[in-house]
């Protein structure tokens, strides 16, 4: 019904566009460097164990908001029975002080820029980019 | 069935040209409301809704429309719409698809649209109207799509069909019910909170999607081989003409209410919409003119001299539509702003980007119109050879 | 038998106040004569107990005791500071949690014909109601905006989808929507409260955050003349209950039904 071969172009054509940003990436060797967040904190713990941040940041966070904005609930309870205040700007933040080096960094990498949090929550001085 | 709109004349492709060229401007102006924000629309703290919304509210008119030709075809079995339903169901689609963008187009946050089934709210109006549109939006592809293909290998359509088609008839008055709804239950909104709006949105769009159906067959029948026939655009006419004469006595019903009951907060509406309101009179010549047509209107359209004369009824679809649209898709919206819940009397008008992206999505809807109906009327040709 | 049980709450709320663990709100919630004996002022707020709960926040306002402070926008600046409130300094794209409105306009639905002249053209604070039977509740899609069990009603900004039907049903005009972005429109930033992205809406949530940490609202505690009274409508004993026996309250458009928790003492 239709030609073949013409389709066949079309589709190669298409693969090539569409993974063009692995290719690119791969040949002009930005996807092979690792990002190296810099972890500015003065307190001995973090809220959760590093592993957990590192891969359900965003889980705890969106958890966090929901506790304080929805049900009133604004106090954490860490396994070793520390108590935080459940606040990015005032808890995360106190410590992971530098939003461009802490942040910024893996965020930029994976390519998920800018997550919204900081069209509202303000960056604390010096680490804002 | 999709490659018989990429075959056409040059009259057809200059038609699509143009339509992507308004698509593509009005993107652009897209493009800057969402970096702007919706401030760069009339829109303000107390005109909250306006052009988008209102187009949204007649579309869903339009949508519901077409069930004006399936309903006598399928439970009167009426055998003269049987070359027309097709069309209603392709002038539902485009006109769901523009409703869904105009509401894209109107949220503030419109990437986080999905909450609205993240977080399913059965209290809210605007979650059910999401729901119906949607739904008939299904229904209507469905169906379109069985029956022209049914048609195209010449069997007849599978059964299953038939109840899905049933279906679709109480869901597109559930559709314009809903969107009624959302407006006639706040009581913050004086004007818009009465019983008789639902019952008046139909009347109004089974005037006004009847009409452009009529006219849009007219223009088939000079750009392309398809004719619907004297008759069926006749009895559509008689449609038109019942659904504009009940769509005026709701308005009077509305006027009367308001007038002799001489509630401020009632009246001060129509007071704005007809007369003016300290120093409002934005809608006042629109409001008339669309009085005027409506007039002009149901003389044609009751007369059966007049009716009968084709080109008089172009000119009869031509004056209800625009009446109608008026009345709708835009002093209906603006109106129930106005005066604001503290007595305030703001001014709203569409501002040069909003009119460019509304402009957009229509060029969007007849698009997808013009595709539709190319696809129905080639397998119909083919059939005919 | 009424006035006994007036009296027997009247010394049962004296009582409580003595009582070193019940919160400051009580304190400002009181009547003046008892207020007197605690100074508190806007320089020294008062020392938080932990956080302030209620079974129903409501408000009430003393209008004229609000009336004898000519001009003032005490309130209203408070808020719209601690809130990052942003001023576009136009009417289209104005944002506003709590203001000054006429009180002919902020009470219309009474038709006042002929008001005693300390009234007339005279401006009262408006904001949100906090409404028992929320309209804005009952029509937003996504539930960013819901009644807390105590009775105030919150905006969740992470979950708006900004189609501004909760402004469509507001009888009072009590919210407002981010026409465009505020930051550039805020006059001082205050860090530890967000701002608002554009495309969301806004409106006053009787500082719950505030509350949390034990401190009143931010216009409560900015109003020198202690006009605005803040307390629990459900506990009998309350500042704003034996306010509501003394003398007459009315409230916004009252036959809508939705049952708003602003009272204006006149």
């Amino acid at each position: 019904m239709f030609d073949a071969g013409k389709v066949i172009i079309g589709l190669v054509i298409f693969l090539v566009l569409i993974t063009f940003p692995v290719w690119y990436n791969a040949t002009i060797g930005n996807a092979s460097y690792v990002p190296d967040p810099q972890i500015i904190t003065t307190a001995p713990a973090c809220v959760a164990p590093t592993a957990y941040m590192k891969a359900s940041h965003m889980d705890l966070l969106n958890q966090w908001r929901d506790d304080v904005v929805r049900r009133g609930n604004r106090e954490y309870v860490a396994a070793d029975g520390t108590v935080y205040n459940k606040s990015l700007t005032k808890t995360c933040m106190d410590c992971h002080s530098n939003k461009a080096e802490f942040c910024d960094r893996c965020h930029d990498y994976v390519a998920v820029g800018q997550p919204d949090c900081w069209d509202c929550h303000i960056a604390p001085e010096g680490g804002a980019r | 069935m999709l490659e018989n709109a990429l075959r056409g004349d040059r009259r057809y492709w200059s038609w699509i040209a143009l339509l992507l060229g308004i698509m593509f401007v009005a993107f652009l102006f897209y493009l800057r409301q969402s970096s702007y924000g919706l401030g760069i629309t009339g829109l303000g703290r107390d005109v909250t809704w306006g052009f988008y919304i209102a187009q949204f509210t007649f579309l869903v008119g339009v949508a519901a429309s077409g069930v004006m030709v399936v309903l006598p075809y399928y439970l009167h079995n009426f055998k003269e719409f049987g070359k027309l339903t097709i069309l209603g169901e392709f002038l539902a689609i485009p006109s769901v698809i523009m409703c869904m963008t105009f509401i894209f187009v109107d949220m503030g946050q419109p990437f986080r649209i999905l909450n609205v089934f993240l977080y399913p709210t059965p209290h809210s109006m605007m979650f059910w109207d999401t729901v119906a549109l949607g739904g008939y939006l299904l229904l209507n592809i469905v169906i379109s799509r069985i029956v022209l293909d049914a048609e195209r290998k010449g069997i007849t359509p599978p059964h299953w069909i038939k109840p899905v088609i049933i279906l679709s008839i109480p869901w597109a008055f559930s559709i314009h019910t809903v969107t009624a709804f959302l407006y006639s239950g706040l009581a913050a909104r004086p004007f818009w909170m009465t019983a008789i709006l639902a019952p008046r949105f139909l009347a109004s769009a089974f005037a006004a999607g009847p009409a452009l159906l009529i006219l849009f067959c007219f223009i088939l029948r000079r750009v392309s081989k398809f004719d619907a026939g004297r008759e069926p655009l006749q009895k559509l006419a008689v449609i038109v003409t019942y659904a504009m004469a009940i769509n005026v006595f709701f308005v009077l019903m509305e006027v009367f209410t308001a007038m002799y009951s001489n509630i401020p907060e009632h009246l001060l509406h129509f007071q704005l919409m007809y007369f003016g309101l300290e120093g409002n009179t934005s809608l006042v010549p629109w409001m008339w003119l669309s009085t005027v047509l409506a007039v002009v209107s149901l003389i044609l359209l009751i007369n059966p001299k007049t009716r009968r004369n084709e080109a008089v009824l172009a000119v009869a679809c031509i004056t209800t539509f625009l009446s109608l649209w008026i009345d709708k898709g835009l002093a209906m919206v603006i109106a129930g702003f106005i005066p604001s819940p503290l007595a305030a009397v703001p001014k709203y008008w569409p501002t040069v980007p909003e009119a460019v992206i509304s402009l957009g999505v229509y060029a969007m809807g007849l698009f997808i119109v013009t595709v539709l109906y190319k696809i129905a009327l080639s397998v119909r040709e083919r059939l005919a050879a | 038998m009424s006035i006994d049980r007036r009296q027997f709450f009247k010394i049962a709320g004296l009582a409580t106040l003595g009582l070193a663990g019940k919160p400051a709100y009580e304190v400002f919630a009181q009547g003046e004569d008892v207020v007197d004996s605690v100074t508190v002022t806007s320089e020294t707020p008062p020392v938080p107990t932990g956080p302030l709960t209620a079974h129903r926040w409501a408000m009430a306002i003393d209008v004229r005791k609000c009336l004898d402070q000519k001009d003032c926008k005490k309130c209203l600046l408070a808020c719209h500071q601690v809130h990052n409130v942003p001023d576009f300094g136009n009417p289209k794209d104005e944002i506003k949690w709590i203001w000054k409105e006429s009180f002919e306009h902020a009470f219309h639905e009474q038709d006042f014909e002929h008001l005693p002249d300390d009234l007339e053209h005279q401006v009262v604070p408006i904001f949100c109601n906090h409404c028992d039977n929320p309209p804005c509740v009952q029509v937003c899609p996504t539930q960013a905006t819901f009644r807390r069990e105590d009775g105030i009603v919150m905006m969740d900004q992470h979950r708006c989808i900004g189609c501004r039907y909760c402004m469509a049903a507001c009888p009072y005009g009590s919210r407002s929507f981010n026409w465009r972005d505020p930051r550039p429109f805020i006059k001082q930033v205050d860090p530890a409260y967000p701002t608002r992205t554009r495309g969301v809406v806004e409106k006053c949530t009787f500082c719950d955050d505030r509350l949390a940490r034990g401190l009143l609202p931010a216009c409560v505690e900015a109003c020198e003349a202690r006009a605005m009274i803040f307390g629990d409508l459900e506990d009998a004993g309350s500042g704003i209950r034996e306010l509501l026996r003394q003398r007459l309250a009315i409230r916004r458009k009252p036959g809508l039904g939705t049952k708003p928790e602003i009272y204006y003492i006149v």
